[in-house]
Formats: structure tokens, C-alpha cells, sequence
């Protein structure tokens, strides 16, 4: 069982009438043991959720510098009521600073695609479950769903800022994880397409620009802003708003964007806000004049 | 089996890695785990130079604690990584970083590493990061080649001379390897020669053994994933 589209990946979960997360498993299992697929994914869960939780109990300085007790300092501003937030959008973006906080101070985490957007989907999937009480067996399913979206994202665009930006990195993070969320909440397969193609539609041109080259600095607060966008497309999904555009389409739109994109915008650090004047006065090893 | 190309749902989530970078901290965790297969232990001295973006960034994103840790054995997601330095000083293995920004030609996440043991042997080798924590070894001693170290690969080093490939795969074909890849590289004509094999399967340890028998290889090396 394999797909190369999205097209086709809706194709098979009608006519085998199930959600993407099976497709996807079955996909897997054609290559893997059943058993080892299962054991690996309960493993990617589990440092998923370990990463989301240390920063709230030991916060740590990042490898740079630049970031550091962000994910403390919002869960301090929850504790006092003061959230402007709903709950699943504070919990989520909590736990989103929270794992780039463990990323950038050598912590141990789980690329989804990529380290420097690894926050998204284990926040929205553990912000969910924690406000929806969703069981590990469903979460599970939300990962395979989430990787259904990063494997085509992969095999038919970019997952990578120097070639695409932060819209491939942060930006395809973000689709995977409303896809999930909309199926872990009830939605069609057709709602979690659709959802991930407007999440790649609002984050369309986003340029990856990291403070002296380094992984913490804005892509912390952007796995933030992406977690936001993924729980507002999967709203509008699941809401039944009709989004125009196919998923397939439409990544391919991200593609064609991304590989526009000057490179000065696409992880050299020599554009964006790592060319500003404080950024450049921040970061020692920074090339920038 | 699938093609090479096949990606796996873990190729999206995951690797499962020590941060900040699956290029500059995983696939430098890569790179080295793969070259430390290269010599016989114990390793006395180990050298990186660092071109592109490792050289200007390696200390962010801990390139080089990544590195170090590699050649102490440490897979990319383990944690003592982060400890490398004090862990080589315990077992008196020296180490140097050198950043070398001259270089512009070469792919940007390089890495050339020398190794020595406490027998005297030394093996440079050269590898860069792709990307996703993916890596492929370019160089051995000088001679360009060309794998990634997630098959199990057999690496023959042997005079350039007539003969040679047909003893390799033979002594395969008697231990029933179903060769996946076979690519054969050399310094010039009549020179040394490598002879590089990967195969699905695990190759039994027999097979260096008795390739070093054969006449004209030199050396044999075995890296397993």
C-alpha cells in the first residue's frame, strides 16, 4: 500500500474506507514489523512528551544564548490566570517553546520534520490530549496521520530551510500537525488535507532567517506561531469552511515559493532578522557586517 | 525490499536526536560513528577540521561535541553527548577542533577527521552532512569515495591490479551476500584501489579474515549500522 499524492492518499482511505493513519501504518508495515513500527512510534511519543514537560520543571540556557526560560515564564503567566489564550492554545504553545528549549540547550527531542521545527506536533497532539483526555493509542494515531503529511511534504517538496525556508520547515511541521489534530478531533480525511493546505496557504513565504546561523532564535517563537496556525486551519476544517485549494496543489505552491526565496532568506543567517543591527550585535560568531 | 529512496514514517518523526541541528549535531554525530569503524581501537589522538558552515557555527550548534561524541561510539540520541569532552579527557583521548573558512569549494557541513591509535595506524577520512541527519563519506586517506553507512559496508583496500574484485566476490558469493551496491575507487593506475561493497544483509566477521589472506589488499574495514 503506497500513495504518492494527496489525491491518492484520499483515494485510499475511501476506498478502504478508513482515516489516514491507517493508510499510513499499513504503508509502514509493508516495510517494517508491525510490532517494531508500533515500539518505535510509543518511543517518538514518549521523548515528545519528556521534551514538552523538562523546560517547565529545569529551564536551560541554549547553546547560543539567545533563548532560555520562555516555556517557565508562560506557564507562570497561565498559573496566575492571566492567559489571553484559550486553554489548548496556551497549553500548546507552552509546550512548543518548550521542546526548541530542550533542542537548542542539547536536549534530547524528536525531528518533526526537522530540529529547529520539532515543536509543533508534540505540542498541538499533547495540548489536545490534555484538555480532550485523548488516550496514547489515539496520539499514536495523530503521529502517523502527521506523517503521512511530512512523507508527501518530503517526497514532493522540501522539508529543508535552506532550500524552502521556515514555510518547509515550521510551515510543513505546522500542516502535519493540523492534519492530526483534525483527525484525533473527528474530521474526514478530506478535512485534514484541507486543513493542512491552509496552514501552508497563511505561512506561504516564510523565510528562515536564525540569528547567528543558530537554531534558537526566531524559530523558537515561530514553532509558537505555528502552532497557532495549525490549531486555526484545523478550526476552519473542521467547521466545515471549504478550502479551495488541493493539499497537493497547493504544496507545490510552497515549493515554487521556497526555491524563490533569495538564499540570503534560506538559513545563511545573512538576512531577515539575523541581519538586523541587534541581532548582529548579539551573536559573536555572526559573519554579518 | 524497498528502493533507497523509500521514506519511512521515521524519516518524517524523527531521528530521535540530541539537538540543536539534525545537520550540524546529529549528522556530525553520524559522520564520526561511521569513520571510528575504520581503525582498531583503542584511539589515541582524533582531529576534525571544519569547513563552511560547521567552521563558522560549530560551537552552537555542538558540531563539536557531536563529533567528539561520535567517535566515542555515541549513537545521536544519546545524551552523553553533551558530556563528550570531559568523557574523551577520562579516557585519554586527546582531540582538536580546527575551523578552516578558507575552503569555499567543498560541500557546506564538511568534516575531515584523523584518527590515530595507540598502534601508530592513522586513517583520515572525510564526510559531510546532507541533511536530516543523512551523511555520506566522501574520502579515506586522500581517495575520493562515495557511501552513507546505512548498509553494512565492506571497505577493501588493494593494490589496483588484476584479480583482485574477482577474490572479493567470491569469498562474498561462498558466505551467500547479496551484494546491494559495489563501487570500486583508486589513488591512480597500478596504485591503491578501494573497493567498496554494501549489502542488505549483516556480513559475517569471517569475511575480513579471510579477505586479509589474499594477495595484494592491504587492509579490510567493516562498518555496520
Amino acid at each position: 500500500m503506497d500513495f504518492k499524492s494527496g489525491a491518492e492518499l484520499l483515494a485510499l482511505c475511501k476506498q478502504e474506507n478508513c482515516q489516514i493513519s491507517q493508510i499510513m501504518r499499513r504503508r509502514e508495515y509493508a516495510a517494517a514489523s508491525p510490532g517494531d513500527v508500533e515500539n518505535r512510534m510509543k518511543r517518538v511519543l514518549e521523548i515528545m512528551r519528556d521534551s514538552t514537560r523538562r523546560p517547565l520543571k529545569t529551564p536551560q540556557r541554549s547553546m547560543g544564548g539567545l533563548i532560555g526560560g520562555e516555556a517557565m515564564l508562560l506557564a507562570a503567566h497561565a498559573a496566575n490566570k492571566q492567559n489571553i489564550c484559550g486553554p489548548v492554545l496556551q497549553i500548546a504553545i507552552t509546550y512548543a517553546m518548550a521542546v526548541l528549549e530542550v533542542n537548542a540547550s542539547m536536549g534530547l527531542i524528536v525531528a518533526a520534520p526537522t530540529a529547529g521545527s520539532s515543536g509543533v506536533v508534540p505540542a498541538l497532539l499533547l495540548a489536545l490530549a490534555e484538555q480532550y483526555n485523548i488516550p496514547d493509542e489515539r496520539l499514536l494515531d495523530g503521529l502517523f496521520n502527521a506523517g503521512a503529511i511530512g512523507y508527501l511534504a518530503m517526497r514532493n517538496a522540501t522539508v529543508a530551510g535552506a532550500v524552502g525556508g521556515c514555510q518547509a520547515e515550521v510551515g510543513v511541521a505546522s500542516a502535519m500537525a493540523a492534519s492530526a489534530a483534525v483527525e484525533l478531533m473527528g474530521g474526514t480525511p478530506r478535512q485534514c488535507l484541507d486543513a493542512s493546505s491552509t496552514v501552508l496557504m497563511n505561512m506561504l513565504g516564510l523565510v528562515c532567517d536564525p540569528v547567528g546561523g543558530l537554531v534558537e532564535y526566531p524559530c523558537q517563537s515561530r514553532n509558537a506561531a505555528g502552532v497557532a496556525n495549525a490549531l486555526v486551519a484545523a478550526e476552519l476544517a473542521l467547521s466545515g469552511v471549504p478550502q479551495l485549494i488541493p493539499f497537493d496543489e497547493m504544496l507545490a505552491a510552497m515549493y515554487r515559493v521556497g526555491i524563490r526565496i533569495p538564499v540570503e532568506l534560506r538559513e545563511t543567517a545573512l538576512g531577515g532578522c539575523a541581519a538586523t543591527p541587534t541581532a548582529c550585535n548579539q551573536c559573536g560568531s555572526c559573519s554579518n557586517s | 525490499m524497498f528502493p533507497a529512496s523509500f521514506i519511512s514514517v521515521f524519516d518524517v518523526l524523527g531521528p530521535n536526536m540530541i539537538g540543536p541541528s539534525s545537520s550540524h549535531t546529529a549528522g556530525a554525530a553520524v559522520i564520526s560513528g561511521i569513520v571510528r569503524k575504520l581503525i582498531a581501537p583503542p584511539l589515541k589522538r582524533v582531529e576534525f577540521t571544519l569547513y563552511g558552515s560547521f567552521a563558522k557555527t560549530y560551537r552552537g550548534h555542538g558540531t563539536d561535541r557531536a563529533l567528539l561524541g561520535g567517535i566515542l561510539g555515541f549513537s545521536p540520541d544519546d545524551l552523553r553527548i553533551r558530556d563528550s569532552f570531559s568523557i574523551a579527557q577520562e579516557q585519554g583521548l586527546e582531540f582538536r577542533f580546527i575551523p578552516d573558512e578558507t575552503e569555499n569549494d567543498l560541500h557546506p557541513n564538511t568534516v575531515d577527521i584523523r584518527m590515530e591509535n595507540s598502534a601508530g595506524q592513522v586513517i583520515t577520512a572525510r564526510g559531510i552532512s546532507v541533511g536530516g541527519g543523512k551523511v555520506k563519506i566522501v574520502r579515506i586517506n586522500g581517495v575520493e569515495v562515495d557511501f552513507t553507512g546505512e548498509y553494512n559496508t565492506l571497505i577493501v583496500i588493494h593494490q589496483d591490479t588484476p584479480g583482485v574484485v574477482a577474490h572479493i566476490t567470491r569469498i562474498l558469493s561462498d558466505h551467500n551476500v547479496n551484494i546491494a551496491f559495489m563501487q570500486l575507487f583508486r589513488e591512480s593506475k597500478g596504485h591503491t584501489a578501494y573497493s567498496i561493497i554494501e549489502s542488505d544483509g549483516v556480513l559475517p566477521g569471517e569475511i575480513p579474515r579471510q579477505l586479509r589472506e589474499i594477495p595484494h589488499i592491504h587492509d579490510v574495514m567493516l562498518v555496520q549500522p
